[in-house]
């Protein structure tokens, strides 16, 4: 079908006709995730293996076979589904192509060892939707991932996209709009939580001309890629959305600022625009109703602070990306001093859903103040890895649990940090006796109170903010027992140092005082008197700071001393990193567990391994110089990191105890 | 790096790269990523030519090509080997990957290896957090990277023969 400019909303209607009734009937679609985690497994060889094999069996015009965006679950990536059925296939690779095709494609019958299988209960699970890492999920903005090419207008369209728009620009004035969204309750979904209609509104009523619209696709925040999935595989979704706020608040250009670093994203943004001009949903006079806007691309150079939304404008303009004080909200002077409104990546997409379903069915889902669902990435040590979307209100537990499957080879649940670096909070099972401990000495408790565990704590923007922590943009990071909070709160402190713009001393010189004292705790050299410096330098960023990024910055550090401060003081006094991080102060030693199995000499930059293959390994305590390669490699969780200087007291007595057979039962446990 | 190459001259290649963008000033940080990508770095002409050809101070240009963390004013080697340190890797143990890279390449993050031939970068968070700790290799990524995996990259990489994906390496 060649583009053909729609000129109402009859042609858009008549097209969506069009479409749906070619993809009627029980047509087979094979849909492979080409989300940026399947490219990365190689799922480009799996699309090229299915169609030559289709040719091959001359299935091509029965069989469609469709490269989609992110279905989210990363983890058991390269994933493929084949529709209508729902089959869900895992961990693909080309050379399973023919066999797929073979059985599932024509005999109608499963491939089993591609199948999901669920790791505690071991049942095999053949449909998608079954899963329960799905299962729990309310997938309203990124179900539509799995059943459209990001870079095909058409399957958007026959899904009922531009649908909203249409009903928008035709039948509603710009008043309506931002009632509606004010109705459903939407709040910002890139941290601030800011309500939308709210924004819109006072953007709208704001003196000056012209009016930018602005998509703040900056997504910095590390272990946050919800942005990246939806601008990589739902770009029309983003564009609907900015379209409808334009025509709200009354603007005719808008700007997408995308990172540089997600280029699959800004190929597909582009893509994207390029169709929406060609039939005539983003140019002059859409569908008719004459009313003009257009959206341009911007690419970010690679400024953490650019997600702030008055260093974003700035760099917009060509500038630096400094962040200014905000005396003067952004929605009234923000891009070349004229009205703005930015609103994230997710914010946007959730606009068409909005209008096409109404504000009060979206204000019916979620808690009292926090509406709709919420993407998360739920990453680090935790099972099942990957994007999910659920409905506001839903515990951490439930995410981290029922959907993530817990920590990985049973490991202890430790922390789980949610709000990005700057919210850089942690929200941890309190029950556990040392939190208790430290809860109590440090004044948040009494030691006869039972504290509530903060896993059970529902994801509601103003529930997370009670409990010290933030909703932010989303990233989830799950830590159990071999993560070090000293550690974590030095690695967003540095972190956060390296991208402080640098315009305000607080920030510039607080975190910089910071970075100094935690990395001397980490290194065996700290003393009580840092912790008490550490929290007043805090209070003086907090307080004085220009933007939020220094303002937040002392959060990780904050929080940690609240809940870990026996961390603090296990380096501190007793020279010692409880989960063995902290390189100065950890020995690598092997233990009896040891299988032989000769993985870990490999990694060795200094060869200090020694032992025969099928025995008892050891490692020179004087050449190790405690890099953790061999840590990392060894599938029997035999090397230990201990206090400085006790590796060969391990090591003798793993000597002793070593025994041939207890390779056979390590080798046993791990299966 | 020989600034004439590519058949057109620094000033016609700057023009060219300046006219997508219509000369726009909210365009620059675009024109000196296309810059950058052109010559594997911003060398100091091509910034004159860029504030000439956009008419903008040769200070906002200098101060914007140093600002961003995406800019280099020294050249980059011929490969680019960047490690994700974001918040996900890093609970992965990013960390001993950037060592060890480190100690076998002998540079630091943000230097290049004395052949010309190896770039070495952190970076903070690539999106791909899944498949942490992450490495790309000229723009490929190779997910759950552990030492082994890397040592193989690195021959490959030297010996000029390069695996599409991790599973091959594996």
């Amino acid at each position: 079908m060649t583009p053909r400019k729609l000129t109402s909303s009859a042609d858009l209607t008549q097209l969506r006709d069009q479409l749906q009734k070619q993809r009627q009937g029980d047509r087979t679609i094979i849909t492979i995730c080409a989300g940026t985690g399947c490219l990365a497994c190689g799922c480009e060889s799996v699309a090229q293996a299915f169609r030559r094999e289709l040719a091959e069996s001359r299935l091509e015009a029965d069989v469609e076979i469709k490269t989609t965006g992110c279905h989210g679950f990363c983890e058991r990536g390269p994933l493929v589904v084949i529709q209508p059925e729902g089959i869900f296939y895992q961990k693909v690779k080309a050379t399973d192509v023919k066999l797929i095709v073979d059985q599932t494609i024509k005999h109608g019958q499963l491939v089993n060892k591609l199948l999901y299988r669920d790791p505690q209960t071991k049942v095999v699970i053949s449909k998608e939707h079954e899963i329960p890492f799905y299962k729990k999920q309310m997938r309203l903005i990124f179900g539509k991932n799995g059943y459209m090419d990001p870079t095909s207008i058409h399957d958007y369209i026959a899904l009922g996209g531009y649908a909203a728009a249409a009903k928008t620009l035709l039948k509603m004035k710009p008043e309506d709009v931002i009632e509606e969204v004010k109705k459903s309750g939407l709040r910002g979904r890139g941290g601030g939580g800011f309500l939308t209609g709210k924004k819109w509104a006072t953007c709208r009523k704001a003196p000056g001309e012209p009016k930018y619209i602005i998509c703040n696709a900056d997504e910095g925040d590390p272990g946050a890629f919800m942005d990246r999935s939806l601008c990589e595989g739902n770009p029309h979704a983003v564009l609907e959305g900015m379209l409808i706020g334009a025509y709200a608040i009354g603007s005719h250009e808008g700007f997408i600022y995308v990172r540089n670093e997600y280029p699959l994203a800004v190929k597909n943004l582009n893509i994207a625009i390029e169709h929406a001009q060609e039939y005539g949903l983003l140019g002059k006079n859409i569908l008719g109703s004459g009313f003009d806007f257009d959206i341009e691309i911007s690419r970010g150079g690679g400024a953490f602070v650019c997600g702030e939304s008055t260093a974003l404008m700035a760099s917009l303009e060509g500038k630096i990306g400094e962040p200014r004080a905000k005396y003067i909200h952004t929605v009234e002077q923000g891009l070349w001093d004229k009205p703005s409104n930015l609103n994230n990546v997710e914010t946007w997409a959730n606009v068409p859903l909005v209008i096409e379903k109404g504000g009060e069915w979206y204000a019916s889902i979620g808690t009292d103040n926090s509406k709709g669902t919420k993407v998360f990435a739920l990453t680090g040590k935790v099972n099942n890895t990957g994007l999910v979307e659920v409905p506001m209100g839903i515990s951490l537990r439930e995410i981290i649990y029922d959907i993530g499957g817990g920590c990985p080879r049973n490991k202890r649940f430790k922390a789980v940090q949610t709000g990005g670096p700057s919210g850089g909070t942690l929200i941890v099972e309190t029950a556990e006796p040392m939190i208790h401990e430290s809860l109590v000495a440090h004044g948040d408790i009494r030691d006869e109170d039972e504290a509530l565990s903060l896993l059970d704590l529902p994801v509601d923007f103003d529930a997370l903010t009670k409990a010290g922590s933030m909703m932010g943009s989303g990233g989830m990071i799950v830590m159990d027992q071999d993560s070090c909070m000293v550690d974590v709160a030095k690695y967003f402190i540095h972190f956060l140092q390296e991208e402080s713009c640098g315009k305000c001393l607080p920030c510039r010189e607080g975190l910089r005082i910071m970075l100094e004292i935690l990395t001397r705790i980490t290194e065996g050299k700290g003393t009580l008197k840092d912790l008490d410096t550490l929290e007043e330098v805090s209070q003086v960023m907090i307080d004085t700071s220009l933007c939020q990024l220094g303002g937040s910055a002392p959060n990780p550090v904050l929080s940690t001393l609240r809940y870990f401060r026996h961390e603090y003081l296990a380096h501190i006094v007793d020279k010692r990193c409880p989960a063995g991080v902290c390189k100065e102060l950890v020995s690598h030693a092997i233990d009896e567990t040891c299988n032989g199995c000769h993985v870990c000499f490999e990694p060795c930059p200094t060869n200090a391994i020694i032992g025969k293959t099928k025995e008892l390994h050891v490692i020179d305590q004087q050449k190790c110089i405690q890099c953790g390669a061999c840590f990392q490699v060894c599938r029997f969780d035999s090397i230990k990191r201990v206090k400085r200087g006790e590796g060969d007291a391990v090591q003798s007595r793993a000597k002793e105890l070593w025994k041939p057979r207890a390779r056979k039962e390590a080798s046993a446990a791990t299966v | 790096m020989n600034l004439h190459d590519n058949g057109y001259d620094l000033d016609e290649a700057i023009t060219h790269i300046v006219n997508r963008y219509g000369s726009k000033s909210t365009a620059l940080i675009m024109v000196l990523q296309d810059v950058q990508k052109h010559y594997r770095y911003l060398p100091m002409e091509a910034l004159k030519a860029v504030a000439k050809k956009m008419n903008l101070p040769i200070a906002q240009i200098y101060s914007v090509a140093t600002f961003y963390k995406a800019f280099s004013l020294t050249p980059k080697g011929k490969h680019h080997v960047c490690v994700c340190t974001g918040t996900a890797c890093h609970v992965r143990q990013a960390a001993v990957i950037v060592d060890n890279l480190s100690r076998s390449l002998n540079i630091q993050p943000g230097e290049t290896t004395q052949d010309g031939e190896i770039s070495f970068e952190t970076v903070n968070c690539l999106g791909a957090c899944a498949l942490g700790p992450l490495v790309t290799v000229d723009d490929e990524y190779h997910g759950n990277m552990t030492v082994t995996i890397l040592n193989k990259l690195l021959n490959e990489l030297r010996t000029g023969k390069m695996a599409k994906t991790t599973e091959e390496v594996k």
